[in-house]
């Protein structure tokens, strides 16, 4: 039910993203999703890969700050009010959201939407209690 | 008319104008009765004597002092807090302090007399710089453990001026207070001098129009762009004073209307200059580190304390008519402490505090630059996993603990940035530890 992502710690300065990039690139590795919270001194970029451990190792080789974290990929129909079912959902149940972000599947019909708990096995709970449709770390790996 | 530079006269002349022949009797015979006072009475001078090989008879001339150990920093960490002190605590009346390189600042402690003497000194050098009874001095040095706002206090009050003890901070009351209470002298940092300069030009408050006319500037170095900058903008006459808090605080030299270097009050601190390498005294005029003996302190006369600072010192006449010997601004340090808005800073403090919050050895440097008049500093450290969250929120949550407890060690605001491992020079010293951009 739990879904691996990579943070990494990036200086605001030019080419740091690139950098990640290419060094994924040459390690074959590839992005699934990714978001990027920052301050005008340093950001955390935080990815989805298909090769988790391997990411993190070739990352930390170049010299990178990674961290492994577990978030949750939740399934919601792609139109109006989908995203606020789930959070109200969530609300009600009294779990607090650390950070989400989303993206659009190819082809597909639904939203993926990243969320970070504090409490991931409560977030679970409350989510599968509402048939709120829980992805799977492969599905989202192998998309 | 603001300028009444005749009005300068000398506080003490039968100190300082004596011939060279008279100072030097007299500095002998005051070492003479330090070194026994020390001996008797501080047991680390009696070890560090007795490990030296020498005893306080051994002093028959002024060169013979070459022979005694110095004292450190170091030491007076050893003996922290009242180790070094030769007066009983019932004759103590006073103790200050500084900050220190180990999260434990130096203490140092004055008789009455001592006190006493230290008025004396300030009221020198604040006179020197044209001081008299008649004037209104506004001290913005902040009054607590620090030595700097007390000895102007005492020297002004001393001369009979009217002192307005303001203290630090608050710059828009500083400038009221200024302007409404008709300061004609300014004591601060030379740096601050120019913040509340800067300050009263943005309200619309002409610097130049204020009733002042004499800044004493102290507590850090400064170059004399600086100094002309200042005058200028402020309309005033700036001298230099010199002093650390290890040797009675301000009041150890000071400059006199001529600017020809700072007149060192030497039948009260007899000073040395040495290789700070290898300890060898240097002839006079020769550029090292300057070293102290407090020769007639009674609650803790250091004897030849290492300051760290590298000046020189001119003992031709000067023009003043004044016969003490003259040294020149200091020009750096033989140790890593850097001097921030008048703070003094060790790296090794900030390097504690990193070690406290990451639990491992960090990896940093220190920026210090100016921007316009102030000094900044920036702690740069390179995030590892220890540091290292997911969440933004704790992420920054650990840069503000880290700006949290270094302002509470080193005493003044730092910024905290956060940069990627492997960001800084490795294996190359101490030294590039620190970048000073400052054109000082």
């Amino acid at each position: 039910m739990k879904v691996a992502q990579i943070s990494i710690f990036i200086e605001n300065k030019t080419g740091r993203l690139a950098e990640v990039s290419r060094v994924l690139g040459d390690a074959g590795v590839n992005i699934r999703a990714l978001s990027l919270a920052d301050t005008s001194d340093f950001g955390i970029l935080r990815l989805i890969v298909d090769q988790t451990d391997k990411a993190k190792e070739v990352l930390k080789k170049e010299g990178f700050t990674v961290s492994k974290t577990e978030v949750i990929a939740v399934e919601v129909p792609d139109r109006p009010k989908g995203l606020y079912s789930i959070l109200d959902i969530l609300d009600k149940g009294k779990v607090n959201v650390e950070y989400m972000y989303a993206f659009v599947e190819r082809c597909g019909e639904n939203a993926v939407i990243i969320f970070r708990f504090d409490d991931v096995d409560a977030a679970i709970k409350v989510l599968t209690e509402n048939s709120v449709q829980v992805l799977p770390g492969d599905r989202i790996y192998g998309i | 008319m603001k300028f009444q530079q005749g009005a300068a006269q000398i506080w003490d002349p039968s100190h300082e104008c004596l011939s060279r022949e008279a100072m030097q009797a007299l500095q002998l015979k005051r070492l003479q009765q330090a070194v026994q006072r020390v001996y008797a009475n501080v047991p680390h001078y009696r070890q560090a004597f007795d490990r030296a090989g020498v005893k306080p008879e051994d002093l028959q001339s002024l060169a013979d002092l070459q022979r005694f150990p110095f004292t450190v920093k170091e030491d007076m960490r050893v003996n922290y807090p009242y180790g070094l002190f030769a007066a009983p605590m019932k004759d103590v009346i006073r103790v200050h302090s500084s900050s220190g390189t180990t999260g434990k600042p130096t203490v140092v402690g004055y008789t009455r007399r001592d006190i006493e003497d230290w008025a004396g000194l300030v009221a020198r050098f604040m006179s020197a710089a044209g001081v008299t009874e008649d004037d209104v001095v506004h001290i913005a040095f902040g009054y607590g453990l620090f030595t700097g706002a007390f000895g102007l206090h005492y020297g002004g009050e001393q001369i009979g001026a009217t002192i307005i003890p303001m203290s630090g901070g608050n710059t828009d009351k500083q400038i009221m207070i200024l302007k409404d209470y008709g300061a004609t002298v300014l004591v601060c940092t030379p740096s601050y001098a120019l913040t509340l300069a800067d300050r009263m030009e943005k309200m619309g408050i002409d610097p130049r129009s204020l009733p002042l006319r004499v800044g004493l500037f102290g507590g850090e170095p400064w170059s004399e762009e600086m100094r002309r900058e200042v005058e200028e903008r402020l309309d005033i006459v700036a001298t230099d004073n010199y002093g650390l808090s290890e040797i009675v605080g301000p009041g150890v030299a000071g400059e006199c209307l001529c600017k020809k270097g700072m007149h060192l009050f030497e039948d009260h601190f007899y000073p040395e200059i040495i290789d700070p390498d290898s300890g060898e005294v240097l002839p006079p005029g020769e550029k090292g580190e300057l070293v102290l003996t407090n020769i007639v302190q009674e609650a803790i006369p250091l004897i030849r304390y290492r300051t760290r600072d590298i000046t020189r010192l001119h003992y031709e006449p000067c023009d003043c008519g004044r016969s003490l010997v003259r040294m020149d601004k200091t020009m750096g340090r033989s140790d890593d402490m850097l001097i921030i808005k008048g703070v003094n800073v060790f790296p090794t403090q900030i390097e504690e505090v990193l070690f406290q919050v990451e639990g491992c050895e960090p990896h940093y440097q220190l920026i210090v630059d100016r921007e316009g008049s102030r000094d900044t500093l920036e702690v740069q450290v390179e995030v590892n996993e220890n540091i290292f969250f997911d969440e933004m929120k704790k992420q920054r949550a650990f840069v503000d603990l880290v700006e949290k407890r270094l302002a509470s060690t080193i005493g003044l605001h730092a910024k905290v940035k956060l940069v990627e491992p492997a960001s800084m020079p490795r294996h190359e010293g101490k030294a590039n530890r620190v970048i000073d951009r400052r054109k000082l």
